[in-house]
């Protein structure tokens, strides 16, 4: 077997594609004037960033006036969920829905939040990974002040019913917040058709660099600043631009957004076929929805062994991948994504996310079932935990 | 999360992997629902430990733990091994992330643990001789 090399952990972060490069590098080192400047290089950065707001706003269905440049997905959850509860909490509303297996972004916030007065709901899904709208819709109280819940989920890749929720929200005249960074490039996202308030959305999961991303804020929605200062972003989030990130954003999004059904039709039948392959392995069990998920993401809870050992050998093998286990996540638990679906601890301990994008193809798919079953062989044959479950005929999945 | 050369070493071959049939003493420490077991069997001839493996379910640290544990003991007395203690482990394997140290604990205790099985098969109460082997827990 030739040894390759797999990143398929497309959910953690994604290469800058060429197009995008070329598209920031003016930035750098000719067009670097500061868009707040008045002379020629000044006015041509701030035209540049006018134009980046419209190209952003129009993979959303949005308008340039709505988008708020970021440094990422984690600062405009931040800035949705404590600007909007730092607002409403003035009118008497302080209660939050979310679900229990957001990303940390949120949830973290949230408690925040809880310490400071507010309430959260924290709503329960499915063993498929989804969010029921009725329980959105039951959970709405008077002093409700937001809903955020997020597009898809960062480690299962389960795509939530959104324009449901966002009808719900709309007709309860309740906001609405989705942590859509997962999302973007995967589904078509059209913030007006599904009611969706203020989205997050962060640059590297699509090919942009690190350290850039957006916030949707619907016309009319004020949210309090973020960072106080100079006049940009509309005077909510103060500091020079980042001009070149921002246009590789824009680049970016175009490129990710510009034919999502093509990405479906091709990644589809490998993300199943890579399914179905693991699932031939005994004790092993796919997390989250098969068919409300995104076409680049696979998670499977293999039995017996850890997690990170498991992602330690296939690195051996040249894949990269994430797992859900307590020793990856840096806590003493594993994932809470996992949990929530009702998953024993020793079940998501095993558990394994690949996630991929349009390079992905056969030869990886195939490459991939021939190297797992052989490192779980191994990883197998030297655990006691599955020595036992053989000898005393235990299921776990 | 870095880990050393030795680490990576004795996780990508790690030393004495297997189980001992009609083991002198078994020891098993941990348990699943925290992500790491680790079961150790011991040969003992005399007062000598002439033969060790172990198996286990956990992370890169753990199974490098248990790896060196079985190599520091390899040979040595018992009284020799009731004194190796979780940091020797470490050090000889150039350190460990400080999220990894209760692998190196889970090491420790599974030798002990093996010892205390060994004395109770004697017919000898082990406690005094080894003291208390703290459980799982404890090393959280």
């Amino acid at each position: 077997m030739e040894k390759r090399y797999i990143y398929a952990d497309h959910a953690a972060t994604t290469a800058v594609s060429p197009e995008v490069l070329a598209e920031m590098m003016p930035y750098f080192t000719e067009q670097y004037g500061n868009a707040s400047s008045i002379y020629k290089m000044g006015r041509e950065a701030h035209a540049a960033l006018n134009e980046a707001r419209a190209r952003v706003a129009a993979c959303l269905g949005a308008q340039a006036g709505e988008i708020y440049f970021t440094a990422g997905g984690s600062e405009s959850d931040n800035w949705a969920i404590k600007g909007t509860c730092d607002r409403l909490a003035a009118q008497g509303k302080k209660h939050i829905i979310t679900t229990v297996f957001e990303h940390h972004a949120v949830l973290h916030t949230c408690e925040y939040l809880e310490k400071h007065g507010f309430e959260v709901t924290y709503l329960p899904v499915s063993a498929e990974g989804l969010v029921d709208p009725a329980d959105v819709e039951k959970a709405i109280r008077e002093d409700t002040a937001l809903v955020t819940i997020m597009y898809a989920n960062n480690e299962i890749g389960t795509v939530q019913p959104i324009a449901e929720i966002g009808a719900i929200c709309k007709a309860h005249k309740v906001l609405f917040h989705t942590d859509a960074v997962q999302a973007i490039g995967n589904v078509e996202i059209d913030v007006k058709a599904q009611n969706i308030d203020m989205l997050s959305l962060s640059g590297h999961k699509f090919h942009a660099p690190k350290g850039v991303g957006a916030l949707y804020v619907r016309k009319g929605l004020l949210l309090p600043n973020l960072v106080h200062g100079g006049g940009q972003e509309f005077g909510r989030r103060a500091g020079t631009e980042n001009t070149a990130g921002i246009m590789g954003l824009a680049k970016a999004i175009e490129l990710a957004t510009a034919d999502i059904p093509a990405k479906i039709a091709k990644l589809t039948p490998l993300r199943d076929k890579l399914i179905d392959g693991i699932l031939q392995i005994p004790q092993t069990r796919l997390n989250g929805s098969r068919t409300e998920r995104l076409c680049g993401n696979v998670n499977i809870s293999i039995v017996g062994i850890e997690g990170e050992s498991l992602l330690l050998m296939l690195d051996h093998f040249g894949v990269c991948a994430s797992s859900g286990s307590a020793c990856t996540s840096g806590s003493l638990d594993p994932s809470h994504v996992l949990l929530s679906l009702g998953l024993k601890h020793e079940v998501a301990h095993g558990s394994l996310r690949l996630s991929f994008g349009e390079e992905f193809t056969e030869a990886d798919v195939d490459y991939i079932l021939e190297v797992i079953p052989q490192v779980v062989d191994r990883l197998r044959a030297m655990s006691p935990m599955w020595e036992r479950m053989c000898k005393e005929g235990i299921t776990l999945v | 999360m870095i880990y050393s050369d030795k680490v990576m070493d004795h996780f990508t071959n790690p030393r004495n992997v297997g189980e001992i049939e009609n083991a002198d003493g078994i020891g098993e420490v941990g348990n699943a629902k925290c992500g790491d077991i680790m079961k150790m069997y011991l040969k003992i001839d005399g007062n000598v430990i002439t033969d060790v493996k172990f198996k286990t379910f956990g992370c890169g640290a753990a199974v490098a733990t248990s790896s060196m544990a079985t190599e520091l003991i390899m040979g040595k007395t018992i009284e020799e091994a009731l004194t190796l203690t979780n940091k020797a482990v470490m050090e000889a394997l150039d350190g460990l992330p400080p999220v990894k140290v209760h692998c190196s604990v889970l090491a420790e205790q599974a030798i002990k643990s093996a010892l205390w099985n060994y004395y109770e098969k004697q017919g000898v109460d082990p406690e005094p001789i080894i003291g208390k082997v703290p459980d799982c827990e404890d090393c959280h």
